[in-house]
């Protein structure tokens, strides 16, 4: 249908005003710097920290500290309930967080099925990453070579999981396959199977799919990494007569320590928080939920609004520990570098 | 630059937004006549007063169906001067109650579930409907349905749109190959799935696979058996949780589900095992009988759109329905169906006009006219209705001896309807035991 600008010049004009304020508001905070007369510097930066700080507390601070007090409130946030939204995830069989061996077909639960993800996908994934990035490093059609493994990064999470289902698709034994997967086993002489369909198999089917995502990102760095480790090294080490094998795990592997931790801790993060994946291909279905898909379903469509901020809060807590690694390992490398 | 001129600017930044905001607050007036007058509105003469008011309507019914809602009521809001703002949107359910807490609810909204209706109405967020639009509901619709708008009593929503579930797809043409005969009594349909078994085909395909929604289908399943098998009074105690989930009747009705969907002789025709019902999407659940893969599939009047291009959907071409048979025909005409009902979120004369328009019969009419709806409206001609599915799905409806529930899981809670039923029902058919599953679903029942 054509573009009607009559039609949406409320929305042109709101973001024209939001536009004209963002500069008027620049303006009158230059001009207030302008005036004040001493120590320049820290006004000017505080000023212009300002915005930053103030777009951070509204769209930020403000919301989990929401979510913190509606993780003690019920369903409809008319009453205070304590701890009972989190001793329900712990103890209550219905929420389906904690395994339930007795149950037929085992029931693995919401919170396993994430430990899954977070120790697989950044292990897998930045092992990949790794020994490509070795070994393509200087050869021939490198770049190529690495295009071909970051490509998946550009791909949404929602266009990689319609991707995979298709890969992962099923038709029964003695019709024309159409998932490439169900295609290449039945050529080889298997029987097609439903992949998505049993646990912890399914889990693991749909965990192949973020690590085609984040190998690349961890290709992309660990092979910056190992072009910066100096050539003296590496030809001291020659020198030496080091195997390929001995220069891997003895050179390469302790220089590009740093890097490899960025890349284990940035994934770990991102996997914590996976849901588009599991939302598209089996919409947490045979046991393949994650915490971030059940914060989504109570908060949303149950009407459970206790529940799923108690959920995001159990995320937060699951995510803060790797942060704070994160943010210490940073430092401790910037007082190094500054020795 | 200046100090003198950067002021200088500033000012005049404040100046040009103050004078684009003052701008922003003259607007266009709609017209404010109307055409009562004239001979071709004569029908509308009821609805004086109301030229130049506004109404906004939010309803999940979208694209082309979209256009033909708004093409259905022109000549009304041409004639009483009315203009009818629609917006449809693909998370109705989600959006519209953001809207409403953020004090901005439509006027009017097409709630696809009476369990919406009631979470509205019983948080005060609804107008009852007037009393115009409550004459021509019960004038117009059966009790059956007018109680799926009423809540403690009174009625909010006046229906509107219908669609009918109780139906089993199959190919008139295969049937006349094979020489199979439609069954009437669920005897003689479970009697023709032997022999179509028998033969070599599995005799029934299902999908239950809708992205986040799956399980909806086998849902479907439980509550159309489960009102043949138990009866309306039974039916009716479940979704008010009056009744246990897990109820012993409950479990007698899964178990005769079981008796078709976990048979392994029955399903899953065209697509495999038992199993494959989970992962096979519901829009194709039924393709196979028209490549004789599959000979039955029970699905919704809506299904009619799911045929591929060029297949003919009539009573002796490549698919058709008939209706899902009673137990026990003494105990009526059980029918589960699903269709919408106008809520309104305020009570300005011109909204509760157009509440009480889409009441009248003549607005049924209209709107049928244009192809691809029915309602359970009384004054609905046939004759206006094209597709013979919907014909046939009108004479259901229209039927005396019909006894009409809408979808259960719309009637529940969210937790319920749309989580642990569909969660269970799919676990289910990948192998659960009935009084496991049931248990699990009665346990999340919200306290």
């Amino acid at each position: 249908m054509d573009f009607d600008f009559t039609a949406e010049s409320p929305k042109l004009m709101m973001l024209l005003y939001g536009v004209v304020a963002f500069a008027a508001v620049v303006g009158l905070l230059l001009l207030v710097l302008d005036v004040l007369p001493s120590r320049k510097d820290r006004w000017v930066a505080l000023g212009l920290l300002f915005p930053a700080g103030a777009l951070l507390t509204v769209g930020l601070i403000v919301p989990a500290v929401r979510t913190l007090i509606l993780s003690f409130m019920n369903a409809d946030s008319t009453k205070f309930v304590g701890f009972d939204n989190f001793v329900w995830m712990f103890t209550d069989k219905t929420s389906g967080m904690l395994p339930d061996f007795s149950s037929d077909p085992v029931s693995y639960g919401v919170l396993l099925s994430t430990v899954m993800w977070v120790l697989l996908v950044p292990s897998v994934s930045t092992a990949i990453g790794l020994v490509y990035a070795v070994l393509v490093d200087r050869a021939r059609l490198e770049s190529f070579a690495k295009s071909l493994i970051f490509m998946p990064m550009a791909i949404s999470f929602v266009g990689a999981g319609i991707i995979w289902k298709f890969i992962y698709a099923y038709r029964q034994e003695g019709e024309d396959q159409i998932g490439l997967l169900n295609q290449v086993v039945v050529a080889l002489g298997g029987t097609p199977q439903q992949w998505l369909l049993d646990g912890p198999w399914n889990t693991l089917f749909l965990i192949a799919v973020l690590v085609w995502i984040q190998a690349g990102f961890a290709m992309v760095i660990l092979s910056a990494a190992i072009k910066a480790i100096p050539a003296d090294i590496v030809e001291a080490a020659r020198i030496d007569g080091v195997t390929p094998w001995q220069m891997f795990w003895r050179v390469t592997i302790p220089s590009i320590r740093p890097a490899l931790v960025v890349v284990m801790v940035t994934i770990s993060i991102g996997t914590l928080k996976v849901f588009d994946i599991v939302r598209t291909m089996t919409g947490g279905q045979f046991g393949t939920s994650v915490v971030a898909n059940e914060m989504y379903n109570y908060s949303f469509r149950f009407d459970e609004k206790g529940k799923g901020a108690a959920l995001a809060v159990l995320l937060f807590v699951l995510v803060a520990p790797i942060v704070i690694y994160q943010i210490r390992v940073m430092r401790r490398r910037r007082l190094e570098g500054s020795r | 630059m200046s100090t003198r001129h950067r002021r200088l600017l500033a000012l005049s930044g404040a100046v040009a937004l103050a004078l684009s905001a003052a701008a922003c607050g003259s607007s266009d007036k709609p017209d404010a006549t109307g055409n009562l007058d004239k001979p071709e509105c004569a029908a509308y003469t009821d609805y004086t007063g109301i030229a130049g008011k506004t109404v906004t309507i939010y309803s999940p019914i979208r694209d082309a169906e979209a256009g033909l809602l708004e093409e259905s009521w022109k000549a009304f809001a041409n004639c009483t001067g009315v203009k009818i703002e629609y917006e449809g949107s693909g998370e109705f359910e989600a959006q519209l109650k953001v809207r409403v807490e953020g004090g901005n609810a439509p006027d009017l909204a097409f709630l696809p579930q009476p369990g919406l209706l009631e979470f509205f109405a019983k948080g005060s967020k609804l107008k009852a409907a007037g009393d115009k639009t409550k004459a021509m509901a019960e004038k117009n619709f059966s009790p059956d349905w007018l109680k799926y708008g009423t809540v403690d009593g009174t009625l909010y929503g006046a229906p509107l749109g219908a669609n009918v579930k109780s139906f089993v797809w199959y190919s008139p043409k295969t049937f006349k190959e094979k020489n199979w005969t439609v069954p009437t009594t669920w005897d003689e349909m479970i009697a023709l799935s032997d022999k179509i078994a028998a033969s070599g085909v599995k005799p029934w395909c299902a999908g239950i696979e809708s992205g986040d929604a799956t399980g909806w289908p086998a849902t479907d399943w439980i509550e159309d058996v489960l009102l043949r098998d138990q009866g309306a009074d039974v039916y009716d105690q479940w979704v008010k949780h009056a009744i246990p989930f897990n109820d012993p009747r409950i479990a007698s009705a899964t178990d005769r589900v079981g008796s078709i969907l976990k048979n392994e002789k029955y399903v899953n025709g065209g697509y495999g095992g038992v199993k494959s019902i989970a992962t096979t999407a519901f829009q194709e659940g039924g393709l196979p009988i028209i490549e004789g893969k599959c000979a039955l599939h029970r699905q919704a009047s809506f299904y009619a759109n799911q045929w591929p291009k060029g297949t003919n959907v009539s009573a002796d071409g490549d698919a058709f329905a008939f209706y899902f048979p009673a137990i026990d025909p003494a105990k009526g005409k059980p029918v589960l169906g699903g269709g919408e009902f106008v809520a309104a979120f305020t009570d300005r004369p011109e909204v509760q006009a157009v509440q009480t328009y889409l009441a009248t019969s003549d607005w049924a009419n209209g709107r049928a006219k244009l192809k691809n709806w029915i309602s359970a409206n009384k004054g609905l001609d046939v004759n206006n209705v094209e597709n013979p599915i919907d014909k046939v799905a009108v004479g259901i409806l229209q039927d005396p001896k019909s006894v009409f529930r809408f979808d259960g899981s719309d009637l529940m809670p969210a937790a319920v309807g749309a989580g642990s039923f569909w969660k269970g029902m799919t676990e289910w058919i990948n192998g659960k035991d009935t009084k496991t599953t049931l248990d699990a679903i009665e346990a999340s029942w919200p306290k």
